[in-house]
């Protein structure tokens, strides 16, 4: 299950992410519990595909699915080694208690660190990017676009 | 025409029992989900610059994630079969239950943005309610698609206020968005039958509630944006019933097509 890598990021795995809620042995059949990140995330269905299809390639045919949506996932969940490893990629990691709290603006925006030059000196341009689960932002210094992956 | 199996406030004609009203209650409001999320994807490749291009689908695609949990949901308590597909597909206009807003044309960008302020508000609000309904699924739908409400609502939130706070034309667009679409914002907030069982059961939240919610924030972002708050006059009703504007029929004709003109296809 480790192993498997999220399809859209595939520098970390499912489990890292968070999705990967549980893994039960019921007798004879493996219970895998997962949570979607977004509730429209068109990753979901591949994240189950590559699952059924990494536990058939262990030998493992009687699997179950299931699907939850609480506790809502978050990207607290997501472990210190993927948020490295983003920041590796060129994906700005969230920072931790960034969510905005202030529903209606953005007024207390963190700062976020340019992945490639490091520069403090950024810039939000939208609220949505190329996923779901990301913000697109500029650097000042270098000038580069990247990716903000955004609390929720 | 066969007969819609998913009735809605039918008053009068029959009592409904808890399980009717819920599915009900589940169509309202996956249906709206699931038809502004139709209106947003018809941005595609038409957005004024490529950050709000990117950033209206991405709406759009959490709308239809939203919607396919609720319709899911509401054909497993149904138990007949019918799938999010099913619904979303093989029903006709009278059965769809989304507010009046949400079928509300694209119009021009301020248009699209009024709309979608007045709809993510009542969504925010309505989510954070429900996050306590005695509903396990409705409950989890509501803390899931709070969070990304609350990235729709601040993205309207800050576009009205940098519209209304902008250029004379800019100012005057929006304010003439506001005045035509108010009248579609008193239906966000009609109950029938189908509320009160369910808020005797403790799943539905009283709307009233979610009006006074809802008054707060359309006031702040108003005063902020320098713009006026209409006067309520007279306000547009239906959904309920499965009545809807002249808009509703178009859009599903094309959402509709190709399940229609395939009915066998699959994706």
């Amino acid at each position: 299950m480790a192993e498997i890598p999220d399809p859209e990021i595939p520098v970390i795995t499912i489990e890292e992410l968070g999705v990967l809620r549980n893994v039960e042995i019921q007798q004879e059949k493996v219970v895998i519990t997962i949570t979607p990140t977004y509730t429209g995330c068109p990753a979901m269905k591949l994240f189950e595909d590559e699952i059924i299809l990494a536990l058939k390639n262990k030998g493992i045919e009687n699997v179950e699915l299931k699907m939850v949506y609480s506790p809502a996932w978050t990207t607290d969940w997501m472990t210190e080694k993927a948020k490295e490893k983003l920041l590796a990629y060129g994906i700005a990691p969230p920072l931790k208690g960034t969510e905005d709290k202030g529903v209606l603006f953005s007024s207390n925006l963190k700062m976020v660190v340019c992945p490639r030059c490091k520069s403090k000196n950024t810039e939000l341009k939208s609220q949505f990017g190329s996923t779901a689960c990301k913000a697109l932002y500029t650097c000042k210094d270098c000038l580069e676009p990247f990716d903000y992956f955004k609390c929720i | 025409m066969e007969t819609p199996p998913l009735r809605g406030g039918l008053e009068g004609l029959n009592i409904m029992t808890t399980k009717e009203s819920l599915i009900n209650y589940c169509l309202r409001i996956g249906d709206t989900s699931l038809i502004l999320g139709q209106r947003m994807s018809e941005w595609c490749s038409n957005g004024p610059i490529l950050e709000e291009d990117i950033a209206m689908t991405n709406i759009a695609l959490d709308l239809f994630g939203q919607a396919r949990t609720m319709l899911t949901y509401a054909g497993e308590i149904e138990g007949k079969g019918r799938t999010e597909d099913d619904l979303a597909y093989r029903r006709n206009e009278r059965e769809f239950y989304n507010t009046l807003l949400s079928e509300r044309p694209n119009g021009h960008f301020g248009d699209t943005v009024v709309r979608n302020f007045f709809q993510s508000a009542y969504f925010y609000h309505l989510h954070t309610a429900l996050s306590s309904s005695k509903d396990e699924m409705i409950a989890a739908h509501a803390a899931k698609s709070l969070k990304e409400v609350t990235y729709h609502l601040r993205h309207s939130a800050e576009w009205i206020v940098r519209l209304g706070d902008g250029t004379d034309e800019s100012k005057d667009k929006i304010q003439t968005s506001i005045n035509e679409i108010w009248e579609y914002t008193g239906n966000l907030f009609e109950m029938n039958e189908v509320d009160a069982i369910l808020i005797k059961e403790g799943i539905a939240v009283n709307q009233a509630e979610i009006k006074a919610n809802w008054d707060k924030t359309v006031d702040e972002v108003l005063e902020r944006a320098k713009l006026i708050r209409p006067k309520d006059g007279y306000m547009q009703t239906g959904s309920l019933k499965g009545m809807h504007s002249e808009y509703l029929g178009h859009l599903i004709a094309e959402m509709q097509f190709l399940p229609r003109a395939y009915p066998n296809a699959k994706w």
